[in-house]
């Protein structure tokens, strides 16, 4: 019985985790050194397309979702699309306000 | 019933409770039910990015001047750590695959170092903020008066992030001496492994919060010459 189980364990070859660390590094990296040069508003987009694609292999490899189940799968995109709700929603009314309500510097003083 | 029970078979795993039909059923629930979790996980912490997204629109040059009081160098040492420590839970898991128990601990208790020495260098750029007088409240104090009010926006979403990113990183921690203490009594490391890899997902997921934390407070504004 035990052996059934071992039998649909996939186990991935450390050399896979190996590759998914180095390009973490190499991407810290990148973004790091992105940082410093002045790219205007894209330097949130280059930020956040690296940082999305990092989070994206380790949700892959380090948490096995390639490998998972499609139940997992649908569980995992379930949450991200919850979330895009949640930050679409949410700054298209805030985005979209009449001149002077956002968007502006509000006088805390 | 496909999955009806057999009864010539010998008797079954310890580790295998009794309403599953195999480990792998066992393991597949206890991922689903870690996912599910983390899923909460992801809208707590989406509201809060969605909360310094829109204070960081609402007060983009405030918010660029904040981030250059924090210590780039730091936060990426920080970062290669982190992400050095998914790859030694990752290899945890992966001993526990190969039922390796020794493999387990070994990868666990670096892990845990890698963990605690990001906790530490937190604890040390934490120290600086309130060196700087950079904690919102009466002690605040910032050189362009006219950011007075909006960074202390920034840095109240800075350490409530960052603190509880922290404290998720503590719980970690405990789930992994939990762990430790399993692989050392043989729970785990006999085709069982499944409590290794959810303590895992809930890792890495940690990760996937910093990988994200560290762009927006640390880096996006630092072009900018925040006036």
């Amino acid at each position: 019985m035990s052996d059934h189980a071992h039998s649909t364990v996939h186990v991935l070859p450390l050399k896979v985790y190996y590759a998914v660390f180095a390009t973490l590094m190499v991407l810290t990296g990148v973004t790091v050194a992105v940082a410093y040069v002045d790219l205007g508003a894209m330097n949130a987009v280059v930020a956040l397309v690296i940082a999305c694609f990092k989070a994206m292999i380790v949700v892959l490899y380090f948490m096995h979702v390639k490998y998972s189940t499609r139940l997992i799968k649908l569980t995992v995109i379930a949450g991200v699309y919850w979330m895009v709700i949640l930050l679409a929603l949410t700054l298209n009314d805030y985005l979209t306000r009449a001149v002077g309500t956002f968007g502006q510097q509000i006088n805390l003083k | 019933m496909t999955h009806a029970a057999q009864p010539h078979q010998p008797a079954h795993h310890p580790a295998l409770a009794h309403h599953f039909d195999d480990l792998a059923q066992q393991q597949e629930a206890a991922s689903l039910g870690m996912w599910v979790f983390l899923l909460t996980e992801i809208l707590f912490f989406g509201g809060l990015f969605l909360v310094y997204t829109i204070y960081r629109a609402w007060y983009p040059e405030a918010f660029a001047s904040s981030s250059h009081h924090l210590d780039i160098p730091l936060g990426t040492i920080n970062t290669a750590v982190l992400i050095g420590s998914s790859l030694t839970m990752a290899m945890a898991v992966h001993a526990a695959q190969m039922n390796s128990r020794k493999g387990v601990m070994i990868f666990l208790v670096l892990t845990m170092i890698l963990g605690s020495v990001f906790l530490g260098i937190k604890g040390v750029e934490y120290s600086h903020k309130f060196h700087e007088h950079l904690i919102p409240g009466p002690d605040f104090a910032y050189a362009e008066a006219e950011f007075f009010r909006p960074a202390q926006i920034f840095f109240s979403l800075y350490f409530v992030m960052t603190g509880l990113h922290a404290l998720h990183m503590i719980v970690g921690l405990g789930l992994m001496i939990w762990m430790l203490v399993w692989a050392h009594k043989g729970v785990i490391g006999n085709g069982y492994y499944s409590p290794v890899e959810v303590v895992g997902l809930y890792w890495h997921f940690v990760d996937i919060v910093w990988i994200f934390l560290f762009p927006l407070l640390y880096l996006i504004g630092r072009h900018a010459t925040g006036h």
